[in-house]
C-alpha cells in the first residue's frame, strides 16, 4: 500500500515537472525570436530588444533559464505581466479564488445531481421520468459549455430575470455559472450511476432481498448504491479536470475574474508569462485532483494496488 | 478480410434506430457545404449590409441578419465548412500521431513504452480545451493553428486507446503463430496488429470528431479561431451575445446548429460502437 502510495506521488512529481517544462518552453516554441515576441508588433530600437534579452536571461543556454524559471518558481515568482508589469504570482492570487468557487460548486452540484438523477432515472426505469433526464443528460453532454451558459443566461437571466447576469460577488452569482459548468460532468455522472444501478439491480442479491421483504428503498440505498458509486470516484475526479478546462470558457460567458478569464485575455495580449501563470495552475490543479482520484481508487479496490 | 466488412453496410443502415438514421441524415447534410457552399449559400456570407442590419427571420433572409447585415444562413453554411475542416483536419492528425506511437509501445513495451506513455501523462495533465490554447498562444489565433492545437490536444488520447488495443492483441495466439513461423515484427503489426486495432481507433475518432467540433467552436467563441471575417459558429454565437433579448437569432441558429450537429455524431458513435463490437458495449 506504502509503496503504491510512493509510486503514485512520484509519478506526479514527474507530472508536474514536465508541465512546468513545457511551460516554460512555450515562449521558445514561438516562431521567432523570444525577446522580440515579447514586443509584440510595436516596432522597437534593436538596442531596447537586446536590454530585455539581458535583463530576462534569455541570451543564457537553454538549461540555465530553465533552472532560473524553476527556481523562481519555487520561490513563488512567476514573472511580471508584460502589459501591466505587475507579478503574475499576486494576479494568480486575486484569481484563483473566484475559479475555486466556481469549480467547486460546480462539481458539486454535478456530483450531487449526477448521482440524484441518475438513482431517479434507474429506479423508474423506462418511464417519462427516466426518458427525461436521459435526454437532459444527453444535451448536456454534447452542448458546448458556452452554448448551455447563453441558454441559460437567456432563460434565467434574460427572460425570468431570477439572477444575474455577470459578476462574481454573490452566491446568487454562482449559481447559473456553477450549473452552466457542472452540467457536462452532471449528465455524464448521472448516465454512469443509471447504467451502473441497473447492472446492479439486475443481480441475484438483489432479488433475494426483494423477496425477503426488504422495502425498494433500503434495497437502492443500501445494496445498490454501495457498488454503483465506486466508478462515479474515479470518473468524477477525471472529469474535474475537464471542469477546469470548461472554467476558461464559463468564466468567458459569465464575465468572472478567475484563472479561466485571465488566461484568454493574456492569450488575446499575448502576455507570455501570464499565459505561463494560468497554465500553470490551471495544470496543476488537475495534476492534483488526478493523483487524489488515483490514491483514493487504490485504497477502495485492492487489485489496482497490486497491479 | 475486406469482403465481409463492406456486405454488412446495408444491413447496418437498415438496422439502425429512428435516432441514428436521423443523425445520418444530419451528418450529410453537414458535409455538403463542405463541397458546393455556393451553391447552397443565398449570400456572401461576409457581405456587409448596412441596410439589412438585425432582420429577424423572413422569407428574404431565412434565418435572419447579423448586426453587420451579414444573411445568417450563409454564414451557417460557410461555418459549416470550417467546423467540418477543423474536424477531419483534427482527427487525421491525432491519427497520425498516434497510431505509429501507439503501435509501437504497445507491441515493442519496454523503455519506448514507458517514455511515451510518461509522455502522454504530462500532455494529459493539461485539461482538453487547455491544451488547445496552450497551442494557439504559441502560434497565435487562425483556423489552422486551431485544427493543429485539437489535434495535437486530442492526440494523446487516441494514443493510449491504440497502445491499450495493441496490448490486447499482441497476447493472441495468432501473432505467436506468426512469429513462431518467422514473419518480421513489421508484417506482423501491419497486417495482423492493426487491423484489429482500427475498431476502436474507428470508435474514438468518432467521439474525437464530436470533441473537435466542440473544442473548435468554443476557440471560436472565445475569438481564437477563424479570425473574423471569417464565419464561424463558435464565433457568431459570441457576436450574439449582447443582442440575446431582442436579436436572438444570431447566437441561437448557430448555437443550436452546433448542439445538433455534435448530438448526431454521439448518436452515431453509440450506434458504430454497437455495430462493430456488441460486445464492448
Amino acid at each position: 500500500m506504502v509503496r503504491f502510495i510512493l509510486h503514485r506521488v512520484l509519478q506526479s512529481i514527474l507530472v508536474v515537472f514536465g508541465v512546468l517544462v513545457i511551460v516554460f518552453l512555450m515562449v521558445h516554441l514561438v516562431p521567432g525570436d523570444p525577446a522580440q515576441v515579447l514586443f509584440g508588433d510595436a516596432p522597437v530600437p534593436k538596442a531596447q530588444v537586446e536590454e530585455v534579452r539581458h535583463a530576462l536571461g534569455l541570451d543564457q543556454p537553454l538549461p540555465f533559464q530553465l533552472a532560473r524559471y524553476l527556481h523562481g518558481a519555487a520561490r513563488g515568482d512567476l514573472g511580471r505581466s508584460l502589459k501591466t508589469d505587475r507579478p503574475v504570482a499576486s494576479d494568480l492570487a486575486r484569481a484563483i479564488p473566484s475559479t475555486a468557487e466556481l469549480a467547486i460548486a460546480a462539481m458539486a452540484l454535478a456530483v450531487a445531481g449526477g448521482v440524484f438523477f441518475g438513482i431517479v432515472s434507474a429506479s423508474s426505469r423506462n418511464t417519462w421520468l427516466d426518458s427525461g433526464v436521459s435526454i437532459l443528460a444527453l444535451l448536456g453532454i454534447s452542448f458546448p459549455t458556452f452554448w448551455t451558459g447563453l441558454l441559460l443566461i437567456w432563460l434565467f437571466s434574460v427572460r425570468l430575470e431570477w439572477f444575474p447576469i455577470t459578476g462574481q460577488h454573490s452566491l446568487r452569482h454562482l449559481v447559473l455559472p456553477a450549473v452552466t459548468l457542472g452540467w457536462y460532468a452532471g449528465a455524464i455522472l448521472a448516465r454512469l450511476v443509471r447504467s451502473g444501478m441497473l447492472e446492479v439491480l439486475g443481480q441475484d442479491y438483489i432479488r433475494t432481498a426483494w423477496a425477503k421483504g426488504v422495502t425498494k428503498r433500503r434495497i437502492l440505498a443500501w445494496h445498490a448504491l454501495r457498488n454503483g458509486l465506486i466508478p462515479v470516484i474515479t470518473v468524477a475526479s477525471v472529469q474535474f479536470g475537464t471542469l477546469l478546462g470548461g472554467a476558461v470558457v464559463v468564466e468567458t460567458v459569465f464575465a468572472r475574474d478567475g484563472v479561466g478569464r485571465m488566461l484568454v485575455l493574456a492569450i488575446l495580449q499575448k502576455d507570455f508569462p501570464e499565459v505561463q501563470g494560468a497554465v500553470l495552475i490551471l495544470a496543476l490543479a488537475y495534476s492534483f485532483s488526478n493523483l487524489l482520484a488515483d490514491l483514493f481508487y487504490g485504497f477502495i479496490d485492492p487489485r489496482v494496488r497490486y497491479g | 478480410m475486406q469482403r465481409g466488412r463492406w456486405s454488412r453496410v446495408v444491413p447496418f443502415l437498415q438496422r439502425l434506430s429512428p435516432a441514428a438514421k436521423l443523425s445520418l441524415v444530419i451528418v450529410f447534410c453537414l458535409s455538403l457545404p463542405l463541397i458546393a457552399p455556393r451553391w447552397l449559400a443565398p449570400y456572401d456570407p461576409t457581405a456587409v449590409a448596412p441596410s439589412e442590419i438585425f432582420q429577424p427571420p423572413s422569407a428574404r433572409h431565412w434565418l435572419g441578419t447579423d448586426q453587420f447585415g451579414r444573411d445568417i444562413l450563409s454564414r451557417l453554411i460557410y461555418g459549416a465548412r470550417n467546423s467540418l475542416t477543423l474536424g477531419l483536419v483534427s482527427v487525421s492528425l491525432s491519427v497520425l500521431i498516434s497510431v505509429p506511437l501507439g503501435l509501437a509501445a504497445g507491441y515493442y513495451r519496454g523503455p519506448l513504452d514507458a517514455v511515451t506513455m510518461r509522455v502522454v501523462d504530462i500532455v494529459m495533465a493539461f485539461p482538453g480545451i487547455l491544451l488547445a490554447l496552450v497551442v494557439i498562444a504559441i502560434l497565435g489565433p487562425g483556423l489552422t493553428n486551431a485544427m493543429i492545437a485539437v489535434g495535437i490536444g486530442e492526440a494523446p488520447a487516441y494514443t493510449r486507446v491504440v497502445r491499450g488495443s495493441t496490448l490486447v492483441v499482441r497476447e493472441q495466439s495468432y501473432i505467436e503463430a506468426a512469429r513462431a513461423i518467422g514473419t518480421r515484427d513489421y508484417r506482423i503489426i501491419k497486417d495482423y496488429v492493426f487491423p484489429n486495432v482500427i475498431q476502436a481507433l474507428i470508435v474514438i475518432a468518432t467521439v474525437g470528431f464530436a470533441v473537435a467540433i466542440v473544442i473548435g467552436s468554443s476557440l471560436g467563441f472565445l475569438g481564437l479561431g477563424a479570425q473574423p471575417p471569417a464565419a464561424e459558429w463558435g464565433t457568431m454565437v459570441s457576436d450574439g451575445r449582447n443582442y440575446l433579448r431582442t436579436e436572438w437569432w444570431i447566437s441561437a441558429f448557430p448555437g443550436a446548429t452546433i448542439g445538433m450537429v455534435v448530438l448526431a455524431i454521439n448518436v452515431l458513435g453509440d450506434a458504430l460502437r454497437d455495430i462493430l463490437d456488441p460486445r464492448l458495449r
